[in-house]
């Protein structure tokens, strides 16, 4: 891949240091221990968290944000127990994903959760049917409220993001 | 010994085999597990959309139990390391908790940070003590070999379980099935992910994931793997058929909730322990522990 230097953005990388999780960015001396504990690394050679880590401290913002490689991060957290810099690199991709939430550029599949989490206060509905189910098998019935802490919650924290960024 | 029991969402509708061992296993073992019925989602997944929506989410729950002055339990390995983590957090970042507490005055709630969440499996290890646990096996299951499966997120981060296990080399799970008489395979990459995190975002790469490890407990021939979450589950006992299906393999592995073989070793049926409705029947654990 080609930089252009007029491309990059100097502040993309203290963004991401903003972030809950993304504070220990500027530790990494790219050795690789990450790349070379990462599972899904394993499966799919192009995702590669020292690479990240790398675009993201040069600055290189829309090739981070828009690929699909910040979501493949299944929070195994190896990495982070073998990077011998401490960057915290499990919720410093998370981090990155925040910022790529407030950039506008949400994974669908998160998308249809919190639209869940808003309608159920769970990501699957415990209605009637469930609860005569549970009950057939001796299990006690949950309490089948949508409760209005949740909506509260995904109101003032979440679905500003998802309709299209902040700032 | 009394928590407050935790389900999560995924456990009540897709676990319930899990949910009916745990709950008639400690009730004979006299750990009392009080439902809490305001109690929700953890906020997991919220955390990858904006980080203080999650803290919310988590902390909501963490109110709920501190107001009835009980720790938390768990049965599901992202319900625990969320609120764990969310828990540190707050406790570690002042300016969080204060901000939390601000929306959660909006429900007259409030967190002053006094509760502690651990998993199910991790307070028969640690509270209830193996030893314990040990004078209550009526019926070892002798002969049986099961693999354990750990899961991320009972053991990582090292950062908030240091005092727990070893985050590359655990044994808490191992020792517990032991413990039921059965014995604990020991298997490469025992500390492999499952992929469950990203099953909706790339799924052949979650499924690759499970593949792998499916293909190395194979190699062990044991009579199953043991599992101690329900994400763990769907991946490899959910997703076995289609797993298979892709990959042109016969598995047949049948994956159980630890909690299900320490009951049948503690003298439940197959029946109480819910085995029939594993998708993929232990067939001589079903057999041999029939009570009809
Ligand atoms: S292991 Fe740590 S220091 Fe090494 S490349 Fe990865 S993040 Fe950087
Ligand atoms: S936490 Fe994410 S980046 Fe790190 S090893 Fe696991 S999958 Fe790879
Ligand atoms: S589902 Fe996968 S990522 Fe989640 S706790 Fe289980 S092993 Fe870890």
């Amino acid at each position: 891949m080609t930089i252009n230097v007029k491309d990059l953005d100097r502040d993309f990388k203290y963004q991401v240091m903003r972030e809950p999780g993304g504070e220990y960015l500027s530790r990494c001396f790219a050795c690789g221990t990450c790349t070379a504990s990462c599972p899904v690394r394993e499966i799919d050679e192009r995702f590669n968290p020292r690479k990240i880590i790398r675009m993201t401290l040069l600055g290189m913002k829309k090739e981070v944000l828009e690929s699909e490689f910040v979501w493949l991060c299944t929070a195994c957290y190896m990495c982070q127990e073998r990077c011998p810099q401490d960057v915290m690199i499990t919720e410093l991709m998370n981090a990155i994903k925040n910022v790529a939430v407030k950039e506008g550029f949400v994974h669908p599949s998160y998308t249809a959760q919190v639209e869940a989490l808003k309608n159920f206060s769970r990501l699957y509905e415990v209605g009637e049917f469930e609860n005569k189910k549970r009950q057939k098998i001796g299990l006690p019935a949950l309490d089948t409220e949508t409760k209005k802490e949740f909506v509260q919650v995904i109101d003032d924290y979440v679905s500003g993001l998802l309709k299209g960024g902040e700032e | 010994m009394k928590y407050a029991f935790f389900l999560g969402c995924t456990v009540p509708v897709r676990a319930q085999n899990y949910e009916l061992s745990a709950r008639k296993v400690a009730e004979k073992l006299g750990i009392e597990l009080v439902d809490v019925p305001d109690f929700r989602c953890c906020g997991y997944p919220v955390k990858s959309v904006n980080f203080k929506g999650h803290l919310v989410m988590s902390a909501i729950n963490l109110a709920l139990a501190e107001k009835q002055g009980l720790n938390i339990t768990t049965l599901c390995n992202a319900c625990s390391v969320t609120m764990i983590e969310a828990n540190e957090e707050l406790k570690a970042h002042p300016d969080f908790l204060e901000e939390v507490n601000g929306e959660l005055s909006k429900f007259g709630l409030e967190y002053k940070g006094t509760v502690e969440v651990k998993h199910f499996a991790r307070v028969l290890y640690e509270d209830y003590g193996l030893d314990k646990l040990k004078e209550h096996i009526t019926r070892p299951l002798e002969g049986y070999r099961f693999a354990p499966h750990y899961g991320c997120h009972f053991i990582r981060p090292s950062k908030v379980y240091a005092e727990f296990d070893d985050p590359q080399y655990p044994v808490s799970l191992d020792r517990l099935v032991e413990i039921t008489g059965a014995e604990a395979v020991d298997y490469p990459e025992k500390q492999l992910c499952c992929g469950g995190g990203i099953l909706g975002i790339k799924e052949e790469v979650a499924l690759a994931l499970s593949n792998k490890k499916l293909g190395i407990v194979k190699e062990k021939n044991a009579d199953g793997m043991i599992s101690i979450c329900p994400f763990c589950s769907v991946m490899y006992e959910g997703n076995q058929k289609k797993i298979e299906k892709t990959y042109e393999k016969e598995y047949g592995i049948p994956v159980l909730y630890y909690t299900q073989i320490l009951g049948l070793s503690m003298g439940f049926s197959s029946e109480e322990m819910g085995l029939k409705l594993n998708r993929i029947k232990p067939r001589a654990l079903m057999e041999a522990f029939s009570n009809g």
